[in-house]
This record gives structure tokens, C-alpha cells and sequence, in this order.
């Protein structure tokens, strides 16, 4: 299995560390001639998604990652990717990747004060440990969207056909059940 | 380790790969968060300006913080005065997302600096070699920045405190373990900190290049020698073409590695800032606070 992580700006190298300890091969998406290679699945880091969507668009990145996540190309969007994938973000108008079915409020949390760990029920695995960094949530799911994990009544993690977002940073600490359900879902 | 320590170094690690410009209005900082800076530094001055301008230089007017903070979605950070722990207090309250004990202001204190672990809100300091980032961590910082000289454009003194670093973060990989007592003793520092550093090869915390970077290829240097992002200051909004230059900076940090996209984003630039050289300054801002 071979997986690309979009590696623009953010947390790009701990979702390499977390593949790599699970024996999975990663190459890093800076340009379209990255992105061309062949692949199983895509991650989007944490970071500023207002940083990355600006150099995907100049780099002429965003449309095809859209057409191939649309097409079916699994994906897993963190934090910052979940935004990216949102068909709706509620405080904000920016051109997406928005292949999901889901609206996202972006800060949700507040500022660096209202970052937090929670260890919290996710739908398939159990209690895991979650680390919010000026996390956004989603308000809204559409049909066909799986609620995976809600924290003080929102929903913080979903799945719809072969996406997966979470509002968490699963790749900041050592438990890497996240990212097997991820690589789980590309198998199936 | 306290979760709120861990939470910060972890807000520093979405950072990476990023660029953060310092803003005077919200204008500039939108402009910043367009072009795609990964967070703004709020300040009155901009170092250029704060040398010009020479005498007492102190934090920035709140109120113009919480202008900067309602204009943008991104981080917003801002400077204190190096051991002025109420002005920190201050910039707590506003809820800023990371304060600088910065040597680009006056120090408030020439023995000490702010006890930055009684504080929620996290901190970055300046440091021109390994001993001086690790008595920060040591104090808190939960993100370190080569101190550079701000406000010059000439970028020898970054360079010159990142080797500093990076070699002597090699040199404590290549000890015994035995050896590592007294190296916590020669870097001032406690043991357990200089031990990380053995074993892993790296700071504890994210490590970002300042002072002096004003070009793409600036960006990329510093990246190369193992900067993990880029603080730019006065390079963006004194130069001819703001807009473009904060662009370019952006995608040099990303592509830092690809000089023929290196060569494309230095094109057309404009002017950049005049700066000053080395050997023309009078004033050393990496010499306060060590």
C-alpha cells in the first residue's frame, strides 16, 4: 500500500511517523507532479487550511485531488483536512476540496486557550486519546454520513463512503488505531 | 509533563512548513493570511521601524492586538518584553495564541526571564544556540526561534545561530552517555534536557529561523540548515511588492528543497528591503537575554 500526504504546510511528518511505524509506504504531495504518482489514499494534515488552500491552488492542486477523492481515491483529513474536505465551512467561503457531506464551523473551540485532550469513544475501536488544537467540528451531517465520535454533544470524527475526517489529532501521540481503521478502509 | 506544556508544543507543530509575518493593522495581516502565512505577529512597529526609530520599545496597545485578532481566522501572536511577566499577563487575557518574550523589544530584565510554565498561553523565545533554547524550554518556551538580527535584512546571524545550534544538537548525539552530566553542566542546563537531545537528535520543541530573512531564497537557506519555518518580519512589508514577496516566501518554505521553483518565485520580486549590514549596526538585539 502506498500512500500520499499532502505535505504543503503543517503536521505533514507525524502522519509519515504513524505510517511508517505501521509499515505502510508515504511519499510527500508538494506539486502536481507529486500528486500524479500512483496511490491508495491521500491524508490531510493538520495545519492552516487558509496556508494550504492558497498553495493548492496556485500549484494547480485542488481540482484534481477533488476529482480523484470524488472519483473514490480514500482520504483522511485532520483538523485542518477535515476542513478541507467539508462541503460547508459555516465561518468561511473559501474554494475547497468540499467532496463531503458534512458543514464544519472552524475554530470551534476558541482560540489556543480552548485546546484540550479527551479521551473519548470512537465508533469501531473504543476509548482513544484525543488531542484538540484550535479544533473546528461539524454542525451538520448530510445523508450517507457516519457519525464516528461526538465530545460534549458534536460531532468530532465521521466517515462517508471512503472518507474519513476527525476534528482530533490522531497522529500527535502513539496510538495508532486511527490510522489502521483508515488503512482499513482503503482494504475494504 | 502538564497537558497545557504538551498542547502548546503541539500547536507549534501545525506551524511547520509555515511562514509567520509580522502585521501592523488588520490589513496587513489579512493581506499575510491571503498570501498564506501559517500565523501573524502582531506589533505597533515592525523591527525595521523599531531600530529607526531607537529608544524604549514596549508591547503593542491590545486594542490594536484585538484588531489584528478579529480580522483573520489564522494564530495570532504578540511580543513581550523579555521578563516583563505582567505584560505577558496582559497579552494572556487577550487570549493571543502565542506570546514572544522577544529581545526585538526593550528587555524589562536583564537576569530574568518570564517563568513561562505558571502561564496557560505558550511562548516562544529567541535563541542563538543550544543552551540558550534549552534554558527556555527549561522555562516553559514550548517553541524556539534562532534570534537572527531582526530588523537588518541581512540574514548572517540566523545562519550563523542555526549552524550554532544544529552542530552542537550533532555533537551531543555523538557523546556517551556517560559524557552527557557534564555537557548539562557546560550548557547550563538540566540533564534530562540535554538527554532528549542525545536520544533524539532534535529539540524537544519546533525550532523556526528569525531575523533577518527578506527573500525566498533566505527561506529556503534556513530551511535547509534545519529551520522547521520561517518568522519574517520587516522583509515583507518594507519591501516594493508585499503581496507577491509574502506569496513567494510561502511557497519557498513548502518547496524549499526544488530550486527550479526557487528560481520562478524570485522572479519579479521588486524591491526588497534596503537592509543593513552586519557591520553597520550599532544596536545587537541577539546579545539581550541569553
Amino acid at each position: 500500500m502506498r500512500i500520499a500526504i499532502l505535505a504543503l504546510q503543517g503536521a505533514f511528518e507525524e502522519h509519515q511517523r504513524m505510517l511508517h511505524s505501521l509499515h505502510v509506504e508515504t511519499f510527500l504531495v508538494r506539486k502536481l507532479s507529486d500528486w500524479q504518482q500512483p496511490k491508495d489514499g491521500v491524508i490531510l494534515p493538520g495545519g492552516e487550511s487558509t496556508a494550504m488552500l492558497r498553495i493548492m491552488k496556485d500549484e494547480e492542486l485542488l481540482l484534481p485531488i477533488r476529482q480523484d477523492i470524488a472519483n473514490g481515491l480514500p482520504a483522511f483529513g485532520t483538523c485542518a483536512g477535515m476542513i478541507l474536505l467539508a462541503k460547508e465551512v459555516e465561518n468561511d467561503t473559501r474554494e475547497r476540496i468540499a467532496t463531503m457531506d458534512i458543514s464544519v464551523l472552524r475554530n470551534a473551540y476558541g482560540r489556543q486557550l480552548g485546546s484540550f485532550f479527551v479521551d473519548e469513544e470512537f465508533k469501531g475501536i473504543g476509548n482513544v486519546p484525543m488531542t484538540f488544537i484550535r479544533a473546528p467540528y461539524i454542525t451538520k451531517v448530510r445523508e450517507g454520513v457516519d457519525v464516528l465520535s461526538s465530545h460534549d454533544g458534536h460531532i468530532i470524527a465521521a466517515r462517508q463512503g471512503k472518507q474519513l475526517v476527525t476534528s482530533f489529532h490522531p497522529e500527535l501521540n502513539e496510538d495508532t488505531r486511527i490510522h489502521q481503521y483508515f488503512l482499513n478502509m482503503i482494504q475494504e | 509533563m502538564e497537558d497545557r506544556t504538551i498542547l502548546n508544543r503541539n500547536l507549534a507543530q501545525m506551524l511547520k512548513g509555515g511562514v509567520i509575518m509580522d502585521v501592523t493593522t488588520p490589513e496587513q495581516a489579512r493581506i499575510a493570511e491571503a498570501a498564506g502565512a501559517c500565523a501573524v505577529m502582531a506589533l505597533e512597529r515592525i523591527p525595521a521601524d523599531i531600530r529607526a526609530a531607537g529608544g524604549v520599545s514596549r508591547m503593542s496597545d491590545p486594542k490594536m492586538i484585538k484588531g489584528i485578532q478579529a480580522a483573520v481566522s489564522i494564530p495570532v501572536m504578540a511580543k513581550c518584553r523579555i521578563g516583563h511577566f505582567a505584560e505577558a499577563q496582559i497579552l494572556e487575557a487577550i487570549e493571543i495564541d502565542y506570546i514572544d518574550e522577544s529581545e526585538v523589544l526593550s528587555p524589562a530584565d536583564d537576569v530574568y526571564h518570564i517563568d513561562k510554565r505558571k502561564f496557560k498561553v505558550p511562548f516562544v523565545c529567541g535563541a542563538k544556540d543550544l543552551g540558550e533554547a534549552l534554558r527556555r524550554i527549561n522555562e516553559g518556551a514550548t517553541m524556539i526561534r534562532t534570534k537572527g538580527e531582526p530588523g537588518t535584512g541581512d540574514v548572517i546571524q540566523a545562519v550563523r545561530h542555526m549552524r550554532m545550534m544544529q552542530s552542537e544538537i550533532r555533537r551531543l548525539g555523538s557523546l556517551n552517555d556517560d559524557e552527557l552530566y557534564e555537557a548539562a553542566k557546560q550548557l547550563r542546563v538540566p540533564f534530562d534536557l540535554v538527554k532528549f537531545v542525545h536520544d533524539n537528535g532534535k529539540l524537544p520543541v519546533v525550532n523556526f529561523a528569525a531575523g533577518g530573512v527578506a527573500t525566498p531564497a533566505d527561506a529556503a537557506l534556513m530551511m535547509q540548515l534545519g529551520a522547521e519555518g520561517v518568522f519574517v518580519g520587516s522583509g515583507i512589508f518594507k519591501s516594493g511588492d508585499p503581496v507577491k514577496r509574502a506569496q513567494a516566501i510561502v511557497k519557498a518554505v513548502t518547496n524549499y528543497n526544488n530550486p527550479k521553483i526557487l528560481a520562478e518565485l524570485s522572479e519579479d520580486l521588486g524591491e526588497a528591503m534596503v537592509g543593513i549590514n552586519e557591520s553597520e549596526i550599532q544596536l545587537l538585539m541577539a546579545e539581550r537575554g541569553k
